[in-house]
């Protein structure tokens, strides 16, 4: 338990948000309902997934400016503020990638491919195609596939099979492909990496406390972001990191920290 | 490696890596769009009340389930792998649980996106000119009997779907017919009446033959299109849908252009 405070808070949180929406469908709570492609709060306004609404009028059609609004306010708070923040504090599938990649760690698991094999730029890839293979077809394309929604409506409205997805995207992490899915293919966190370079939190980095144990880098899911570790007492500029502060959960040196 | 020979191998790595790169991207749009592809070929669904035409509705959907929570009956259902309907949409199985109707339509005004669009079921009320929302508007599908294995058409009574209709009289109707042959008693039978049914499926969740002799089905499957090759002469209003589809026809002008070149023979013993 030592050394995981901003760990378990992100597990606080993740979990809370899940517990707020599950009795928002269940008990008919007035908190957060819907899921994270739509969330409407305190019944009052919505928030909406930017990439989820950016698929949507790819295919030509203009919705209502509740979830225009909706996007616009999210897009704005990751790009200004939080950066990568949905990916490591309210997003599901990241307990689920973390545990597998915790796993790998703790039993030596080595996957078929480790993460500086293969390209991180593919997500960004898979962001495009997905706007234009919504737009080719009249349908938000990676709304049929995104496994975040899918295990979202999995919890909130009844297990199916569809909750498979997690189990594979574990597997796949675990054993095909390091950092496999949040690391190198959702276009969800692609979009706030590609939006987020001006968040206001980031990750600070002092050189001079730093004793290169490199235990932030063996931790972070993204580690490129870290390039500057030892080397530059700055703050991490990347919006591929995800703002997990598992990097400042671990150093024992006082090394990294949040700053504004 | 002299300095031009070492360009020459940039210069072609270069080229080989976009190449690479296309063929990627070809290969996850080719496999991804197969995909979106077949989860959109689905079987016919019954939407919410005000949903917008299927092709649009598919567009339009957020999949955030706001009008399956909001369902008081537990109607709607979100959509998963296996269930044919594109996947986290709303729909509802009438032979399970139909739509009752909430006069409120507690389902609709909560849509974010209009998918379920609310003008559709806005009427005006006649005495004091304010908008109020009518469920009766709605156009969820329309109840289709089968002859063979409704029973009232073997001169059995039961009218339990026209009792069930929250439209008695009006979206079904019952006929009366001699039956010949008992020669003393009358066939009941049930007529859905199209232009009034909402398709919320009481009829089939109330019919008492084993499969549902009377279900709903969507607009879309139901309805035909005469073109315009035949027109009402007894209706003039008529007349204006053959324009309309003569306007269209106008528009799709510029595609026969290569027909008409091959068929145009003027200029063909035109030599000089």
């Amino acid at each position: 338990m030592k050394n995981s405070k901003y760990l378990i808070l992100r597990r606080l949180v993740q979990l809370g948000l899940l517990f707020l929406f599950i009795g928002g469908n269940v008990y008919g709570w007035k908190v957060l309902e819907g899921n994270y492609s739509t969330a409407w709060v305190f019944e009052s306004f919505h928030l909406s997934d930017p990439y989820a609404v950016l698929q949507m009028l790819a295919t030509f059609y203009m919705p209502l400016s509740e979830v225009l609004i909706g996007a616009l306010i999210l897009f704005f708070f990751y790009a200004l503020i939080g950066g990568r923040v949905f990916c490591s504090w309210i997003c599901p599938i990241n307990i689920i990638t973390d545990f597998a990649s915790y796993l790998q760690r703790k039993f030596n698991i080595a996957p078929l491919m480790k993460t500086k094999e293969v390209s991180r730029n593919i997500r960004y890839y898979v962001l495009v195609l997905g706007l234009i293979l919504s737009s080719l077809f009249g349908i938000a394309a990676f709304e049929l596939i995104n496994p975040i929604t899918v295990l979202h409506r999995a919890l909130i409205f009844g297990v199916g099979f569809s909750s498979s997805i997690v189990l594979i995207i574990f597997l796949f992490d675990l054993l095909i492909l390091e950092h496999g899915y949040c690391g190198h293919i959702c276009p969800v966190g692609a979009f706030y990496a590609a939006t987020g370079r001006f968040r206001a939190l980031k990750v600070f980095h002092d050189k001079d406390n730093c004793t290169l144990c490199m235990k932030c880098k063996i931790v972070c899911p993204e580690p490129q972001v870290l390039g500057l570790i030892g080397k530059e007492t700055a703050k991490i500029k990347t919006a591929e990191c995800t703002n997990c502060a598992r990097c400042i959960d671990v150093c024992d040196d006082d090394a990294l920290k949040f700053k504004i | 490696m002299s300095k031009e020979e070492d360009e020459m191998a940039t210069r072609r790595k270069a080229l080989t890596d976009i190449v690479k790169g296309a063929g990627y991207l070809a290969l996850g749009g080719l496999t991804w769009g197969g995909y979106v592809k077949e989860a959109k070929a689905t079987e016919f669904a019954l939407r919410p009340p005000g949903a917008l035409p299927e092709k649009d509705f598919v567009k339009a959907c957020i999949k955030c389930g706001l009008c399956v929570e909001h369902c008081p009956y537990d109607t709607l259902l979100l959509s998963e792998h296996g269930d044919k309907k594109v996947i986290g949409t709303p729909y509802f199985d009438a032979r399970t649980i139909p739509c009752y109707m909430c006069v409120d339509i507690p389902c609709v005004p909560v849509c974010p996106t209009g998918a379920l669009d609310v003008m559709s079921l806005t009427s005006i009320d006649e005495e004091t000119q304010e908008e109020k929302l009518d469920i009766n508007m709605s156009k969820m599908g329309v109840a289709v009997v089968d002859p063979d294995n409704c029973v009232a058409f073997w001169g059995i009574q039961c009218d339990v779907c026209y009792r069930a209709c929250p439209l008695m009289d009006e979206a079904i109707s019952l006929v009366y017919e001699k039956n010949e042959r008992t020669g003393k008693h009358a066939f009941l039978k049930p007529e859905v009446h199209r232009e009034i049914c909402t398709g919320c499926g009481l009829c089939e969740k109330a019919c008492i033959t084993e499969e549902a002799s009377i279900i709903v089905l969507p607009h879309e499957i139901v309805t035909g299109k005469v073109g315009a090759h035949y027109i009402k002469g007894w209706d003039k209003n008529d007349e204006n849908r053959l324009r309309k589809e003569k306007e269209l026809e106008k528009k799709g002008d510029e595609m026969k252009s290569t027909l008409d070149y091959l068929n145009n023979t003027d200029d063909l013993f035109n030599e000089e």
